[in-house]
């Protein structure tokens, strides 16, 4: 135990934490998301979100930024990252569609078992994560050279690069954007209308196939955001990475309360903030492990998560 | 007669694929059910005979491929591993088939996911590591008698340790909180010194006992003592299990998978039954663990990955959850097949042959009851579906040597060339099928099996020669893709519990009936 | 194949086949406990349960006594199933305290309280679907036997074998009581529907409760399947159980229970005689309604 490092290096690590936040609460919002219309944990989203980084490192190679040394200009490197989000965001949410049709929808069609459903997930994501590993590569993949990190101020004690500001912007706009989707427009609706009430939802006219549909897509666009921002943070993948981003963006949506999207946020950021404050204390090694303990404790003691179960409201 | 005894379709439903997955599926557990309750009829004493016989055939299998080996320099022909070591292989499907039944008892009698059950398996394993190696930290080296229990012993602590928190959470959560628990094992591994790090701990004491001659019977080179050890393990805890399943605590637990609040307001303790239960699990989990340590004589924290506990959890699903000996069967199928298919070589056709016919077998058994209905029928379809498959495995073959031959100069060309090649196989497979037995679904399925087989024939030596690491690379996609097509077609796994099929049979009603929609 | 119509959860479709008949030869083991017939077997004091800012029950009071068949009606979201919940430990009451047999429920575990001697059947029906009828009812049973794992586990424990013998034998007995006993190795989920109830009765009489709650039990009976209810409960009682019911079908209420306590939004607003309940102008109001005085003060 040495609380030392944490206090000498309080603003910093909370800077950090705060950036990883941002992402497991990105990736959280799609377990969130699909939770709350079918009350089944999307096993195979973590896999989604690897598919959103080989996505966008493919992008970047195929632009030919990256590889090597040298620093494009600010211009041409915004362009590549929009881009790379672009197609990020496409291979995500299609592979979250091809997902849901494949391993739910016939699980769903015939009210098979909650059981089956995991197990079926299961299965797409060791099969989707294991084709990267076998026809890609089993190795790290670096993202390569786009962004020079560079201190744009000082806040508390802590630098705050380019990077950093860059990856919150971003997820904190994307995640604006997905409350307003889901608040005010018509998908929105159905979607809360479904999370609520399916056979009501479908008597009322709601598509529900559809919307269950749409629930994964959007969920699987932020994964290929978080995707692209993973690469900028990590700078680097690897075919099994969703692994442990997955689990860890998993705990975050329980943290918040699964269902809820914004104890998804809420949950994202503590947990990047818990684990990097908490290896600070007990050793970088254990960085991973104390997510999970975390995990178990929540939810020993709120078995619902901090912000409580709902997309919309809580089914009694 | 072919078209009134398919399942009906259910309403909502357009997917012609669902549509084969229900039909295949109803036949498969009305041949099923009808095969037990005839099994079932038999004199007691009759239906220890097969038992016996696999027993013995089980026991003997390694003493007959060394014979082989050593007089013909090849094992047992099919089933013999020419590649590795045969008691190598049957050693590892009966310590995975252990777990199996231990994750059994967890996942299919108390309905309770457990995705970290290598845990148990790691705890089990560095229990008697350290404990018995000399190289540990610990300064007294126990004997392997010791260690083994004390393994159990803290296995089942540890069941407890993680059951007694979590055991209050749903279903889902549950199966995430395993999952970290898993991880937790292996991450506490890597990082304490006392268990060995990365490098992981050495001189893991063997059982004891000798040979005629004062050799070690446990020894280094001839793995057939401890799968004998093993084997023996594997019948002592099916009949002790079976104890708890025809016992007050069986039932409690069915009671508890089938609705827990009901059990509980019926005066069944659910909370202190599901905790037995992972004790149970574990303790199992953790006598497998400690017998794999000592077999192996080394460990380190990569053989107790998350991939390992997905692999014991396909043995649990692909074999039937529930059934004790369904699981069994899937460990079979887990371990046994690609250690078969490693080391990618002629011989490979050969298996994948076997293998094509034993699902032929398979599809042909459970379409018994038409069997008995028309024999006419029942040859055609088998004249029909052999030749089929006749035909997939020679197109398949043809790939391979095409692409022996061509290399990997020109991949892309080669692929067309296959898929062109399997689309018209496939479409001639379609047509006989189709023709032969006038059932437009089943064609269709058996087309599809065929397509993939001849495609994975086709692109295998491809992707083989590229990793350079046999089938074994492609294990865990195999097993990712056989989940999927499992919990779609076969949710029940390939011998099912009795009861779950029926379950998932009327699930499937209820949906037709409206119920439930 | 005779494979019995699969029965709907709800709104029971009538199964064509005659309803079983009770077959009251058979003797169920004499309930135990303390308080002597007559005297207050379970007693609601005053209790109130709020779910956030709805109350679900407010300061409901009353008792059941010993050897009687009390009824509990009211319309509907009464409050009916869930005096129920509290009573069998599914809910912790906000305020007030609920006494059984001399003992105060107080925060006991609910198989504990099933053991006490509270048994209950569903609403909708919750058996163990994929279990038979026979071990559906041994389940039942089991709350009384002591067996765990060590004692199965090896087979040696002669207990283990006695209360399997045992439990088989009062499940059969049980099954045969409620009229169903040539189903009892079908699996629960192929019954038909009046079975399912019968079933339910016979899972909760194996508990060996000294009450029995029994929850709509005849809802989606027709008038014929009714009066075989009626007589089984009355032959539950006259084994000497008490019994609870909730029932929405007034003849039937009115012909078999005792007494009679009715709730309207959580709260008793009566409590008498069949008779004395039918001509109460409050009870009478929360049925059919009073046009001029709508209750608004109510969540």
């Amino acid at each position: 135990m040495d609380f030392s490092a944490l206090f000498d290096n309080f603003g910093q690590l909370t800077a950090t934490g705060f950036t990883q936040g941002a992402i497991y609460a990105l990736v959280a919002l799609g377990y969130t998301l699909v939770y709350g219309v079918l009350r089944l944990i999307n096993f195979a989203h973590s896999e989604v979100f690897v598919t959103g980084t080989f996505a966008a490192i493919l992008t970047l190679r195929l632009v030919g930024v990256g590889a090597d040394e040298a620093v494009p200009s600010v211009a041409i490197v915004i362009a590549v990252i929009l881009a790379a989000m672009v197609a990020a965001m496409a291979a995500s949410g299609a592979t979250a569609l091809v997902v849901e049709r494949i391993a739910y929808r016939p699980l769903r069609k015939r009210n098979a078992p909650p059981l089956v459903f995991l197990i079926s997930a299961i299965g797409a994501s060791i099969a989707i994560s294991e084709a990267f590993g076998v026809f890609y590569s089993r190795d790290n993949v670096p993202v390569g050279n786009l962004i020079e990190p560079s201190t744009q101020f000082e806040l508390f004690g802590a630098s705050i690069t380019n990077q950093m500001i860059l990856v919150v912007v971003a997820a904190f706009g994307v995640m604006i954007l997905l409350d307003t989707i889901i608040n005010r427009t018509r998908l929105g609706r159905g979607i809360r209308a479904v999370a609520m009430d399916p056979d009501a939802a479908a008597l009322m006219g709601v598509n529900k196939d559809r919307v269950i549909a749409w629930t994964f897509v959007l969920g699987g666009l932020m994964a290929g955001v978080a995707a692209v921002l993973y690469n900028l943070q990590f700078g680097v993948t690897k075919f099994n990475a969703g692994f442990l981003l997955g689990l860890k963006a998993f705990t975050a949506a329980v943290l918040g309360g699964i269902g809820n999207l914004r104890g998804a946020l809420l949950g994202g950021l503590l947990l990047g903030l818990v684990e990097n404050w908490g290896q600070a204390v007990i050793g970088s090694q254990w960085r991973d492990v104390i997510a999970f303990v975390f995990l178990i404790l929540v939810l020993m003691f709120r078995p619902t998560g901090l912000l409580g179960e709902s997309l919309g409201r809580a089914r009694a | 007669m072919t078209q009134d005894t398919l399942a009906p379709p259910a309403p909502t439903t357009g997917s012609p694929l669902l549509r084969v997955a229900d039909a295949i599926a109803d036949r498969r557990s009305a041949a099923m059910g009808s095969f037990r309750s005839r099994f079932g009829r038999l004199p007691t004493p009759a239906r220890y005979v097969p038992a016996a016989i696999l027993l013995i055939v089980l026991v003997l299998l390694p003493v007959w491929d060394k014979n082989l080996r050593s007089s013909t320099g090849s094992g047992i022909p099919v089933i013999g591993t020419p590649n590795t070591s045969f008691s190598g292989v049957l050693f590892l499907v009966g310590a995975f088939a252990l777990c199996a039944i231990g994750l059994n008892v967890v996942v299919g009698f108390a309905g309770l996911l457990d995705l970290g059950y290598v845990g148990f398996y790691a705890v089990g394993a560095y229990t008697v590591s350290v404990f018995g190696s000399p190289s540990s930290d610990l300064a007294t080296a126990y004997p392997w008698l010791i260690c083994v229990p004390i393994g159990i012993a803290i296995a089942m602590v540890a069941g407890v340790i993680l059951g007694g928190p979590t055991l209050r959470l749903r279903g889902d959560y549950l199966a995430i909180v395993t999952l970290g628990f898993g991880e937790i094992v292996r991450l506490a591994a890597v990082n304490t010194s006392w268990l060995g790090n990365r490098s992981g701990i050495s001189n893991i004491p063997k059982p004891p006992g000798e040979k005629a001659d004062g050799s070690k019977l446990f020894g280094v080179v001839d793995i057939t003592p401890f799968y004998w050890l093993i084997l023996a393990f594997i019948i002592v805890i099916l009949v002790l299990i079976s104890n708890l399943e025809r016992s007050r605590v069986g039932r409690a637990w069915l009671a508890i998978r089938e609705d827990e609040d009901a059990a509980e307001l019926m005066g069944v303790p659910t909370f202190r039954f599901k905790l037995w239960a992972f004790a149970i699990g574990a303790a199992v989990g953790g006598i497998s663990g400690g017998i794999f340590a000592s077999r192996q004589g080394f460990i380190n924290p990569d053989t107790f990955d998350v991939l390992t506990s997905i692999l014991f959890l396909a043995a649990v699903v692909i074999g039937g959850s529930g059934n004790k000996f369904g699981v069994i069967l899937g460990a079979v199928i887990v371990v046994y097949v690609p250690e078969r298919l490693r080391g990618f070589d002629e011989s490979l056709f050969g298996a994948w042959f076997v293998v094509l016919i034993v699902a032929l077998l398979v599809a042909l058994i459970s379409q018994r009851k038409k069997l008995l209905s028309s024999t006419a029928r029942a040859i055609a379809t088998i004249v029909g579906g052999l030749l089929g498959f006749v035909v997939a495995v020679s197109v398949g073959t043809q790939l391979h040597s095409i692409v022996t031959d061509v290399g990997t100069d020109n991949p892309t060309r080669l692929l067309v060339g296959a898929l062109v090649l399997v689309a018209i196989a496939g479409i001639v497979l379609t047509r006989l099928i189709g023709l032969a037995s006038g059932d437009g679904p089943k064609a269709v399925a058996l087309f599809l099996g065929a397509f993939v087989t001849v495609l994975l024939g086709a692109i295998a030596p491809y992707v083989f020669d590229e990793i350079g690491d046999g089938v074994q690379a492609l294990r865990y996609f195999a097993f990712g893709i056989a989940l999927i097509v499992m919990s779609v077609f076969r949710p029940q796994g390939l011998l099912p519990n009795r009861r779950r099929a029926t379950e998932l049979a009327d699930r499937k009603k209820e949906v037709a009936a409206g119920v439930n929609a | 194949m005779s494979t019995p119509e699969n029965a709907p959860e709800t709104n029971g479709v009538v199964p064509d086949a005659p309803p079983p008949a009770v077959d009251e030869s058979v003797d169920l083991p004499e309930p135990e406990a303390h308080v002597s017939v007559g005297e207050k077997l379970l007693e609601m004091r005053d209790v109130t349960l709020r779910f956030g800012g709805v109350t679900a029950l407010n300061g409901v009071d009353f008792a059941i006594n010993r050897g009687e068949i009390l009824g509990l009606i009211g319309p509907n979201g009464a409050g009916k199933t869930t005096c129920f919940n509290v009573m069998t430990g599914v809910y912790q009451p906000t305020d007030g305290e609920v006494w059984f047999d001399g003992k105060k429920l107080g925060r006991r575990k609910k198989y504990q309280i099933t053991r006490l001697g509270i048994a209950r059947t569903f609403q909708n029906i919750r058996l163990f679907p994929e279990m038979s009828a026979l071990e559906n009812v041994m389940v039942g049973a089991d709350a009384r036997h002591k067996t765990s794992v060590p004692g199965a586990v090896f087979r040696l424990s002669p207990r283990h074998f006695r209360e399997e013998k045992d439990g088989r034998d009062r499940a059969m007995e049980l099954l045969q009581f409620v009229g169903i006993a040539d189903q009892a190795h079908s699996s629960a989920r192929n019954l038909p529907y009046g079975y399912q109830r019968r079933l339910e009765i016979a899972r909760a009489l194996a508990t060996e409760p000294t009450l029995l709650c029994l929850d709509e039990p005849a809802a989606g009976f027709n008038p014929a399947e009714k009066a075989e209810l009626m007589d089984l409960i009355r032959a539950i009682r006259d084994q000497g159980y008490t019994v609870l019911l909730i029932e929405h079908d007034m003849r039937l209420v009115m012909g078999v229970t005792d007494r009679i306590v009715v709730l309207e939004f959580g709260k008793k607003i009566a409590e008498g005689t069949p008779a004395e309940v039918r001509d109460n102008p409050a009870v009478i109001a929360a049925y059919l309604g009073v046009p001029e005085e709508e209750p608004t003060d109510v969540a």
